[in-house]
């Protein structure tokens, strides 16, 4: 079983965000970028897979801040094969439409058996990259995924809906899966490995072809939610809070 | 070319989703501005009156045996067919587990441009607008809705599922299709969710935990406190996923929608996931380190104190008032 899991890295939540001077995009000067935490779980499917069946998992990801920590993290894991795309940055404008242009064009040369994406990324504004990429490689595309079990030729998936209720899937390979939760948590891979595969992985860069965004919407403004409907901020030490969180039960009864 | 809006009906078993209710008021404001109509259509088997309720001016329905359970495939050929063959100027459908993945293909199948993650919409001096939220509710971006036409993936918010309900039937329109031969997607079947232990959609009180809970240990004082209050512990999707509550406790989209009387929500930064189920509770509480969590924007009462210094605190406090 040879997986593709193609990477999306995004701007971490944690850190405050800022918007540039030109109001239509983050202001990246202090943005720190991370994997796309369902990526980590569509890795994590993928090694798995890979444990229980044999075969190769391949990374790809575009280039830019963070990206090498990112690639030698999966080497660590177990992943088999690092591609770099070079001369396209998450930092510039790169919307998921060109992507997974990218990445298709990578795909059809790996020719794997399966294709493991995020279902989606928080600053997906064009669409989620799976069905995109699934389309433009020809591939049938499958998301909100949590469970696949392959066999002969085919993948049972377990597609989440809401509520707890789960579909059953049956997807005929090669195919895109947008990968929602791992079959279990991501692994967790001690620093000193990482270090390790540093200094002996590769990383396979290959020039990206030209970019093109066709296919999504451009942004003429970008703003953070108003206020005006905010919480009142209860202030003071744990005590007080807690005093007060009483007093709000008190007053419905429920304390 | 036509100037009217689309609305892909979503339905699971029988019952309308939300967020197509949604999607009909959106394409009602969108419509006053192309001086179009709204038309929803519906995919489905014995399943013509599902769109009775929905504030269209009509209803395109494709009927078919295969039809019956959702199979993206089926979807995208026949949606191809039908918003290929005759573009209308924008079709909605849910930013869900359904229209997420059939509008992501269609758009790349007809070249037509997407916009995802749409909020609101606006229609004036000719131009359609649109307000997608991004970065787990911290942002918000305003755009032109692509020219001529364009697909858009709606999520909840910005408009209340009442507004898209209509009070008249709208007239249901057959279309047949080509039959759907068996393709590279099946449906097998459903697996019913874990029978539960506690049903927190009918709980009044929700001792709600995220990932500030830190670790597995930790939820044992949210256990207490819920204990303590006469409640019960929920939880945020990374928390259930790491393995620490049964996945019947995860409120929000994938989870379930809670309308507690008292929402305390401790270490939840309120990604719109998340906030999509517990958006109805009466009284919401937050806890959360981070001054500029999206969860201050849905919560009547907040504090920025460390959830697991307050937690010992509180549960103290709740005995002492309840006299115990
Ligand atoms: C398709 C899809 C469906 C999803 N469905 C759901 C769903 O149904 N339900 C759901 O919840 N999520 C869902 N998610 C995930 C969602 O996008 C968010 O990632 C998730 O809700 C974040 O959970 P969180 O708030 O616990 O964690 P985080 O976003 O990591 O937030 C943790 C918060 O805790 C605060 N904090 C940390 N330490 C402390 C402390 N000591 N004291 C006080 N505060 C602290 C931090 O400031 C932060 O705001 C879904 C995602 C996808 C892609």
């Amino acid at each position: 079983m040879n997986i593709v899991v193609p990477v999306k890295l995004v701007p971490d939540l944690v850190e405050e965000l800022e918007i540039d001077d030109g109001g239509t995009a983050l202001d990246t000067t202090w943005l720190r970028f991370i994997l796309n935490e369902v990526d980590e779980h569509a890795l994590e499917q993928a090694l798995l897979l890979k444990e229980s069946l044999s075969g190769t998992v391949s990374v790809i990801s575009l280039d830019g801040e963070g990206v090498d920590d990112v690639l030698f993290a999966s080497s660590a894991k177990g992943v088999d094969r690092l591609i770099k795309l070079t001369g396209v940055d998450y930092g510039v404008n790169v919307n998921n439409h060109a992507m997974a242009r990218f990445y298709a064009t990578t795909v059809r040369i790996l020719e794997p058996d399966l294709v493991l994406v995020g279902v989606q990324a928080h600053n997906d504004l064009d669409g989620s990259l799976g069905p995109l990429l699934a389309e433009y490689v020809g591939m049938p595309y499958v998301g909100y995924v949590s469970g696949i079990a392959p066999i002969n030729g085919r993948c049972r998936v377990r597609k989440e809906y809401p509520g707890g209720l789960i579909a059953e899937m049956d997807v005929e390979m090669p195919a895109v899966l947008g990968v929602q939760a791992a079959e279990s948590p991501p692994r967790y891979v001690a620093i000193s490995r990482i270090r390790q595969a540093m200094k002996t992985a590769a990383v396979d860069e290959q020039a990206a072809p030209d970019l093109d965004t066709t296919g999504g919407p451009m942004v003429d403004s970008m703003f953070k939610p108003e206020t005006a409907e905010r919480a009142t901020m209860i202030t003071g030490d744990e005590d007080e809070v807690a005093g007060r969180i009483v007093d709000l039960l008190r007053e419905l009864g429920k304390a | 070319m036509s100037q009217d809006i689309h609305v892909i009906v979503e339905h699971l078993r029988g019952q309308v989703a939300d967020i197509t209710y949604v999607a009909v008021a959106a394409a009602r404001r969108l419509a006053t501005g192309t001086g179009g109509g709204v038309a929803a259509v519906l995919l489905g088997h014995d399943g013509e009156t599902l769109a009775g309720d929905l504030a269209a001016d009509r209803v395109v329905y494709i009927d078919d045996p295969a039809l019956a359970d959702f199979n993206p495939e089926h979807y995208n050929v026949i949606l191809a067919d039908l918003i290929g063959g005759d573009p209308p100027r924008c079709v909605l459908f849910g930013d869900t587990s359904m229209g997420a993945e059939v509008a992501g293909v269609l758009s790349a199948r007809l070249s037509m441009p997407l916009v995802s993650r749409c909020r609101s919409v606006d229609a004036a001096n000719g131009r359609l607008r649109f307000i997608s939220q991004i970065c787990g509710g911290k942002i918000l971006v305003e755009g032109d809705i692509p020219e001529p036409n364009a697909l858009i993936t709606m999520v909840p918010g910005g408009y209340k599922p009442e507004q898209g309900r209509g009070e008249t039937a709208p007239e249901v329109t057959r279309t047949s299709v080509s039959p759907l031969g068996s393709g590279r997607v099946a449906f097998a079947g459903y697996q019913e969710p874990k029978a539960e232990d506690i049903d927190i959609s009918t709980t009044p009180i929700l001792v709600a935990i995220g990932r500030g809970i830190a670790n597995e240990d930790n939820v044992e004082l949210a256990e207490e406190l819920a204990e303590t209050l006469g409640g019960a512990v929920c939880a945020s999707r990374p928390v259930v996923d790491q393995g620490w509550l049964p996945t019947t406790r995860m409120v929000g989209k994938s989870g379930k929608r809670v309308k507690p009387d008292v929402y305390l929500a401790l270490g939840i930064s309120g990604a719109p996931e998340h906030v999509e189920g517990m958006s109805d509770s009466d009284l919401t509480i937050a806890v959360n380190t981070d001054p500029e969590a999206p969860i201050f924007d849905v919560a009547q009462y907040g504090s920025e104190v460390d959830l697991l210094d307050l937690l010992p605190v509180l549960i103290e406090r709740v005995r002492a008032a309840k006299g115990g």
